[in-house]
């Protein structure tokens, strides 16, 4: 059976990723959560008062919110939140340079290639290893022309002014189970601004690292574009493969004031053992765009549905999205688009891939309330199926109000046609190459969505997760 | 479950969180009834008392208006007084040609004739059936288990339902004419339970249209009906329920399930233009290879209706193939909700499936919420779904404009013509004729 190949082909892949370091931390927070837990985190970062109180507000919540599970998947309730750690760091302040940065934490980096690719092509990096940033650098004449590009312990302390207003403001704490329990132990991720008029050029990075076990990433991030700005934010993440489980749970919001463009990619590759439980969304007021680009490869279950409320006239809001689901993953995502301004547009465009015995879930929303006019959407999801054992599930949901409006939704599953593969293989394509070549012109139209480099990578990464799984 | 307990017994011993019932709905318990269908009752009548109400979390009403089904002192039907003036009415608007038809008013048969049915046909009143083939209406009367959240209701509908017909063609008998049932609602606060069950059994092919209608035009009653259709090896069903109740007061939940079997096909077809609240569950399974089974609706929702549609195509063997179409006009304040379902089983290979719900948007405070979903366990299927909502275009209303039809004509034609693709998917003129009439008739009245 090809399968053990597939799962060959998965192992050499996360690989690259697969490794880790001794524990050796400055800070812990030790196993569970409670109060006192949420004091330690507020207390050695040098807090401010009301951001303490938010974060003692949110555990409240937390604790009071059930699991999703009356709609999610029932494998939410193989966490233990007593056995996950909610902080660990060497320190709260990144460095500007690569030789500051502690070896180990260095080495991680390093073989991840993240040094190299800020020299090449980035405009800033911040690369977070377990709570906190270890690093972070943004070109000198982005700082001159005032972007910010900080964590958000910093961003909270030094800018309260430009984040506090829009802080927990596009997702509130209550939104879901896991938004109130970041809110309660954020620690690090991006809080960047962009002043009016400001276009940065090249991407602003964001990498983050699990390193240690039984250990729970909470950043946060904050992305505010002032009028007639621009900016392209990437993140990528992975983590090695441990026995228990490790969770991920950020929240992730944006701002894009009047005419200003946001484009935000995460290329997900998580190991296999990891639970990323993400909350992403944007408000886009007059004229602005938003586009969430999405690719989901690793991770055990992913749940993440990156919404964008369209709040001023004509603002659009994109969703483009692949979710490569393999032996024993679960990729749950899609998009909540809400309509609530005239002539604003949304498309959505999701494509997945079950192989083995992986399963790959598609939910949408998308919301047109009454007394708008000229609201538009378009979503279509496409799933592949490789194998016989795949599963795909697709849940849309759309309310439209009114008639003036127009939406509409196309959905499909299929498979690689025989007659596809027989063509190639006429061709002298072996089995395994003929299936990566329509694999990937399956993907191929959003996958030129992402960046030049990550476009390569992602071809390559599909190559070999495709590698003889044709079943 | 002979020490069952007696429904009037069961309601004081059993707390509700929400108690529906003044007293237990069976007004006449039949002595004469077979022993199990009393057990089959009792023990519904328990369950219906232990399920809990629908709630916000319940998938299955997600977007629901709950407070519709927040019922309180509902009383069971007491027969109609004046039956004739019902006859008259079913008899002038029923199709030109039909195998048999059947008036019931608040759960009783009021009128009865079988001028052209097939040799071989049984086709009888429940209670009559229940008697007289008791063993094999048992073998087949309500076997289905409810997954779509209706579970309560039918619960419900088991524990008091002596009303509808049974319908069993056996081996090649073939009837082309329909078979029509008529079920009328009459007094404040009532509640009836038409059921039907229809089975074809191998080649067999039989085609029943139910019709709902009120009596009074301002009077709360609940339909609670059950419809189960079985198609064995070649059978072909054709089912068409056309719900035309007061918009002013009445609530319409219908359960079907449709089985079809190898080689069979069924037909099931949902026509709303009435009531204040509808609810239709549609189970279709597909059990064996070369089973098809179509599912279509159309819809004309105006006022402040609510039409909630909730289907599942469930295909469980391979080569099995389904297509639903759904349409949906919306005026004034109405809402509707379709949530489909293709789920495909482990080993279903070579599923062939088709879901597509439209809505058309006649108002600026009109609601369609559509959830097309799919769960899909197998490969080599191909499945697929659509969803659009929109309004006519100012292109269509101008063409005939311009060929000298009014704005307003204009929008009923093109509205009417959007429905009636649905129900052109019937077999049977004279009965796609008297649907068409219906609906058309419907539009003239829509202000």
């Amino acid at each position: 059976m090809p399968q053990s190949a597939t799962l060959e082909a998965v192992k050499f892949d996360k690989d690259e990723g697969n490794f880790s370091y001794p524990e050796d931390y400055a800070y812990d927070a030790g196993y569970g959560l409670n109060e006192g837990t949420v004091d330690y985190i507020s207390k050695i970062k040098g807090e401010a008062e009301w951001i303490r109180e938010f974060r003692q507000r949110a555990l409240k919540v937390f604790f009071a919110k059930p699991m999703p599970t009356h709609w999610a998947s029932k494998d939410l309730e193989n966490i233990v939140f007593d056995n996950i750690r909610y902080y660990l760091s060497k320190g709260q302040t990144p460095t500007r340079s690569w030789d500051e940065v502690p070896d180990d934490v260095k080495q991680t980096f390093e073989r991840l290639g993240i040094p190299e690719k800020e020299r090449k092509y980035l405009a800033g990096v911040e690369a977070q290893f377990d709570s906190e940033a270890a690093y972070s650098n943004v070109k000198e004449a982005l700082t001159k022309e005032g972007v910010i590009f900080v964590n958000s312990t910093e961003g909270l302390r030094e800018h309260p002014e430009i984040f506090r207003k829009w802080f927990g403001k596009v997702i509130p704490t209550g939104d879901n189970k896991f938004s109130a329990l970041n809110s309660a132990v954020f620690s690090g991720g991006s809080f960047i601004y962009v002043p009016p008029g400001v276009k940065v050029k090249h991407p602003l990075q964001a990498y983050f690292r699990i390193n240690a076990e039984n250990f729970g990433q909470f950043e946060r991030t904050l992305i505010i574009v002032d009028e007639g700005a621009e900016v392209t934010y990437m993140e990528g993440c992975t983590a090695p493969k441990f026995e228990t489980a490790t969770l991920h749970s950020a929240v992730v919001e944006l701002v894009a004031m009047k005419d200003a463009k946001i484009q935000y990619i995460t290329v997900q590759n998580w190991s296999n053992n990891v639970f990323n439980l993400v909350t992403k969304r944007g408000i886009a007021h007059e004229n602005a765009e938003i586009r969430w680009i999405d690719c989901n490869i690793g991770s055990r279950l992913t749940m993440k549905y990156p919404g964008v409320i369209m709040k001023g006239r004509k603002a659009r809001g994109e969703v483009i999205s692949i979710a490569l689901a393999n032996d024993g993953q679960h990729q749950d995502t899609g998009a909540k688009m809400i309509h609530a301004a005239d002539e604003t547009t949304s498309n959505i465009v999701a494509k997945s891939i079950s192989v083995g015995t992986g399963q790959s879930t598609y939910r949408g929303h998308v919301h047109i309330p009454k007394h708008l006019k000229g609201c538009k959407n378009n979503t279509e999801c496409d799933a592949l199926l490789i194998n016989a054992s795949s599963r795909t599930d697709t849940y849309p949901a759309i309310t439209v109000r009114g008639n003036e409006h127009s939406t509409q939704h196309e959905a499909s599953v299929s498979q690689v046609s025989e007659d596809q593969i027989f063509y190639m293989k006429q061709r002298g394509l072996t089995e395994g190459e003929a299936m990566s070549l329509s694999v990937n012109g399956f993907v191929n139209d959003l996958v030129r969505e992402f960046p030049m480099e990550y476009s390569v990578e992602l071809k390559r990464l599909i190559d070999m997760e495709m590698e003889g799984s044709v079943g | 479950m002979s020490t069952a307990l007696l429904p009037s017994e069961a309601l004081t011993t059993v707390e509700t969180e929400q108690t529906w019932f003044a007293s237990a709905p069976v007004s006449d318990p039949n002595a004469s009834m077979p022993s199990w269908y009393r057990d089959l009752q009792a023990s519904s009548w328990l369950r219906f008392n232990e399920l809990p109400v629908p709630t916000r979390t319940n998938q299955h009403w997600r977007f629901a208006d709950l407070k519709m089904i927040r019922f309180a002192d509902l009383t069971p039907a007491t027969p109609c007084g004046q039956p004739d003036r019902l006859i008259a009415r079913a008899l002038e608007e029923r199709p030109e040609s039909f195998a048999a038809h059947f008036i019931f008013a608040n759960n009783q048969l009021i009128h009865s004739e079988t001028p052209d049915l097939p040799t071989g046909a049984i086709c009888l009143p429940m209670t009559e059936a229940l008697v007289s083939h008791g063993d094999l209406v048992r073998e087949h009367f309500l076997k289905e288990t409810q997954t779509l959240g209706g579970e309560k209701f039918a619960a419900l509908h088991a524990s008091a339902t002596l009303s509808g017909i049974f319908v069993y063609f056996p081996k090649g008998c073939v009837s082309e004419k329909p078979i029509l049932v008529h079920h009328f609602a009459e007094g404040e606060g009532i509640v009836i339970f038409p059921h039907l069950l229809v089975v074809a059994e191998d080649n067999a092919s039989v085609s029943v249209v139910d019709y709902f209608e009120s009596v009074s035009e301002t009077e709360q009653t609940l339909a609670v009906g059950v419809v189960d259709l079985i198609a064995d090896r070649g059978g072909k069903i054709q089912y068409v329920s056309l719900q035309d109740l007061t918009d002013q007061g009445a609530k319409h939940m219908q359960i079907n399930n449709t089985r079809v079997g190898r080689d069979a096909a069924a037909k099931v077809g949902f026509i709303n233009l009435g009531a204040a609240w509808v609810r239709n569950e549609s189970l279709n399974r597909m059990t064996d290879k070369g089973a098809d089974c179509q599912i279509f609706s159309a819809n004309l929702a105006n006022g402040i209706q609510e039409y909630d549609q909730r289907t599942l195509q469930s295909h469980e063997a391979e080569w099995t193939t389904s297509d639903l179409f759904f349409k949906n006009a919306l005026y004034h304040q109405a809402r509707t909700i379709f949530s489909g379902m293709i789920h495909v089983k482990p080993g279903a290979h070579h599923t062939d499936s088709y879901q597509t719900c439209r809505n058309l948007l006649g108002s600026s405070e009109a609601e369609a919420n559509s959830m097309p979903g799919l769960e899909i366990d197998a490969d080599q299927v191909k499945c697929s779904h659509g969803s659009t909502s929109g309004q006519i275009s100012d292109e269509e209303i101008f063409y005939l404009q311009a060929r000298g039809i009014s704005a307003d004509e204009a929008r009923k034609i093109i509205s009417l013509g959007f429905l009636n693709e649905s129900i052109n998917k019937l077999d049977g003129d004279s009965l796609k004729e008297s649907l068409f009439a219906r609906v058309e008739r419907k539009f003239a009245q829509l202000k």
